[in-house]
């Protein structure tokens, strides 16, 4: 079973719900990433969601594209993400890595040589925020060839008949995005996602966590017991942001640490 | 010979073009190219655009024959198809009248466009105003502060023009920043996007928008002269004037084109944007084309004195027609551009835009080269007025 599978497996089992932060590697500096992945991995994540930085991050708000800059700065390309991967896989073999991030970076290092390294490195699954799925046929092939997840994403405007032809070629968890806009905007209708999810769930067979949107452990409760997780990206980075150097590993811990107690607790 | 029909439905040149884009903007894009795809077929739709080509913009554009730069030259006749005429000077309007007609049709009271040098931001502006819409235009705060007068002239017309301050803070940022808009507001606006990049049906639609200026050409060379030009020259940024141009007559063999891309300060010095020259093919604002990018995949900076030109991108059609060499793609420096910028303003009286200086740069390199019978038609693709200030401190004038 991959990791991805086993760690929702036994999240079902004890009736948890996923945590799955999302940070840029090599925010702020490539050398903190690592550590990072470790401390939200002690403070409660399940699955960490790794950007890889991109120069023209279209579908994502400006918190996540400066993180993308700031990781730029230091020249951060698809090698560095590999070794950081590697480097997290030294001491820890049970928390799936997926990587996010936009075609280009890809295609520029070739396919075939991102899934060797991918693969070699310790990525459980991909998620190429621009290769819908009548773009990447192919590439969902080589993902499986290389027993790579590939993670897609759903809007509140896909159509039913979509949603099929994402479910066919989707893999490990598919991504909810629970607001129309960019990463980070505000203002979730959560009649509306649960009215999505109850549609969702009746084509899709695999974990749907969900994401785009959160500020607040309030929010990431209930979306959390909509979901079988949920994904908090921008939050967490404008907690880097705001963070001296020093002060970044605590404050994260802590944001980390909040939002697991809110998903776990059984009532707010 | 084989009819040329491109794209497919998928809106595929070949490899390039496509749809590469976030899930969140897919059914924006679907309901886009059915609501396009029943509109260009619309006697109704049709007799609008063309009325309005006519009646607002000033069209048809004439051809003019540059006789005494031509014979200064010493070779080829020079022709020129007057896109400068059109109301707001440039070709930017065949396309943006085209799109807020569909937008109107589509009930999108807001439309948002972005804009490097500001041409298509007026454009855009323009047609708003025209037709009592709201307006916003994202410009690089860069660019902003190179193209100051256009900026005025967009609040003129009564758009919000917002700076975009992320990234290299140029077009391709203010292109960024304009989707992520599209993206949140899509049930009430409508993108225009400025050139035949983006993903499908921008490219296809687009191109459509401004074969009315090779249409036109085919008809006025067989009226005035007889039979069509031996080539066509047009410049590259994104490359919006030049399919307008070149679409027309990709089946006609006889006619050779040519794509002047900006050179800026010599390809060798890694300053230009000539994406067809020297960059590789890969993935940005939602389509597979030729890029300039560094070995990581990050999209990197360009140079040129033109701001129209001034793009890591180039339209996917483009990028086809270079591979099957139906197309040759040629680069021109700022200096030969301003060159060509000064001829044009002395022998003819016409002051043309940086941008069509480099199709008018390189005509004059190929003119001394050939007969004097040989007619080479340019697109003069705006004019020059905007670009004052830039030539001002390129030539250190004082005034």
């Amino acid at each position: 079973m991959s990791r991805i599978a086993t760690v929702f497996d036994k999240l079902h089992q004890y009736n948890r719900k996923a945590l799955i932060p999302f940070i840029t590697a090599g925010d702020p500096n490539p050398a903190i990433t690592v550590t990072l992945m470790n401390e939200l991995v002690k403070a409660g994540a399940d699955i960490i969601e790794l950007g890889i930085p991109f120069s023209d991050p279209m579908a994502d708000g400006p918190t996540i594209q400066r993180s993308s800059e700031r990781a730029l700065k230091h020249r951060v390309g698809l090698k560095d993400v590999f070794n950081i991967v590697s480097d997290f896989r030294v001491a820890n073999t049970d928390t799936p890595i997926v990587l996010m991030g936009y075609a280009n970076p890809v295609e520029a290092m070739g396919q075939d040589k991102f899934l060797v390294m991918a693969k070699e490195a310790g990525v459980d699954g991909v998620l190429v925020v621009d290769y819908p799925p009548e773009e990447c046929a192919e590439w969902v092939k080589s993902l499986g060839r290389h027993k790579i997840d590939a993670i897609f994403l759903v809007s509140p405007t896909t159509l039913e008949t979509r949603i099929e032809k994402i479910t066919n070629m989707a893999q490990g968890y598919v991504y909810y995005v629970s607001l129309k806009g960019v990463t980070g905007s505000s203002n979730i209708d959560l009649s509306e996602v649960t009215s999505k999810l109850t549609q969702l769930r009746s084509h899709i067979r695999i974990p749907i966590v969900i994401g785009f949107g959160i500020h607040d452990v309030v929010t990431a409760k209930i979306l959390a017991d909509l979901a079988d997780g949920v994904i908090v990206g921008s939050w967490i980075i404008e907690e880097i942001e705001k963070s001296t150097t020093t002060e970044i590993l605590k404050n994260i811990s802590r944001l980390t640490r909040d939002l697991r107690n809110a998903i776990d607790a059984t009532n707010i | 010979m084989k009819i040329y029909d491109l794209p497919d439905r998928f809106g595929h040149f070949g490899p390039y073009g496509g749809v590469f884009v976030a899930e969140t903007l897919i059914s924006a894009l679907e309901e886009l190219r059915a609501q396009y795809e029943y509109y260009r077929n619309d006697i109704n739709f049709q007799k609008e655009f063309s009325y309005e080509l006519k009646h607002y913009v000033g069209r048809p554009s004439p051809i003019y024959h540059a006789k005494r730069w031509s014979a200064d030259l010493g070779g080829a006749q020079i022709l020129l198809k007057r896109e400068d005429l059109n109301h707001t000077g440039a070709h930017k309007i065949n396309n943006t009248i085209g799109q807020a007609l569909l937008a109107r049709r589509m009930k999108k009271p807001r439309i948002i466009a972005e804009t490097g040098a500001g041409q298509h931001g007026v454009a855009s502006a323009t047609v708003a105003a025209r037709y009592g819409m709201e307006c916003t235009v994202y410009m690089g705060s860069e660019d902003i502060k190179r193209q100051a007068t256009n900026v005025y002239r967009m609040k003129l017309l009564g758009a919000t023009v917002v700076s975009v301050k992320s990234g290299s803070r140029t077009l391709k940022d203010a292109l960024n920043e304009a989707m992520r808009d599209w993206v949140t507001n899509v049930e009430n606006t409508f993108y225009i996007i400025g050139t035949v990049a983006g993903p499908h049906p921008y490219p296809m639609m687009v191109r459509d928008f401004q074969t009315i200026i090779g249409r036109e050409a085919k008809l006025q060379m067989q009226e005035e002269y007889g039979h069509q030009p031996d080539a066509l020259i047009a410049c590259v940024g994104g490359g919006s004037n030049a399919m307008g141009l070149f679409y027309p007559y990709i089946d006609d063999a006889s006619v050779r084109m040519i794509g002047v891309e900006a050179a800026g300060c010599g390809i060798e010095t890694g300053q230009h944007a000539a994406t067809l020259m020297t960059g590789k093919p890969g993935v940005l604002h939602g389509n597979r084309t030729y890029l300039i990018q560094n070995e990581d995949g990050q999209i990197t900076e360009t140079h040129s004195i033109s701001a129209g030109l001034d793009y890591p991108g180039v339209g996917p059609e483009h990028a086809w027609l270079k591979d099957i060499n139906r197309v040759e793609y040629v680069g021109i420096t700022d200096d030969e551009a301003l060159a060509a910028f000064h001829a044009l303003c002395r022998y003819e009286g016409i002051i043309p835009a940086l941008e069509s200086s480099h199709a008018l740069a390189y005509a004059a390199k190929l003119a001394p080269t050939l007969s004097q019978e040989k007619l080479l038609l340019v697109n003069l693709s705006g004019r020059g007025d905007k670009d004052m200030d830039t030539v001002i401190q390129a030539t250190g004038t004082a005034l």
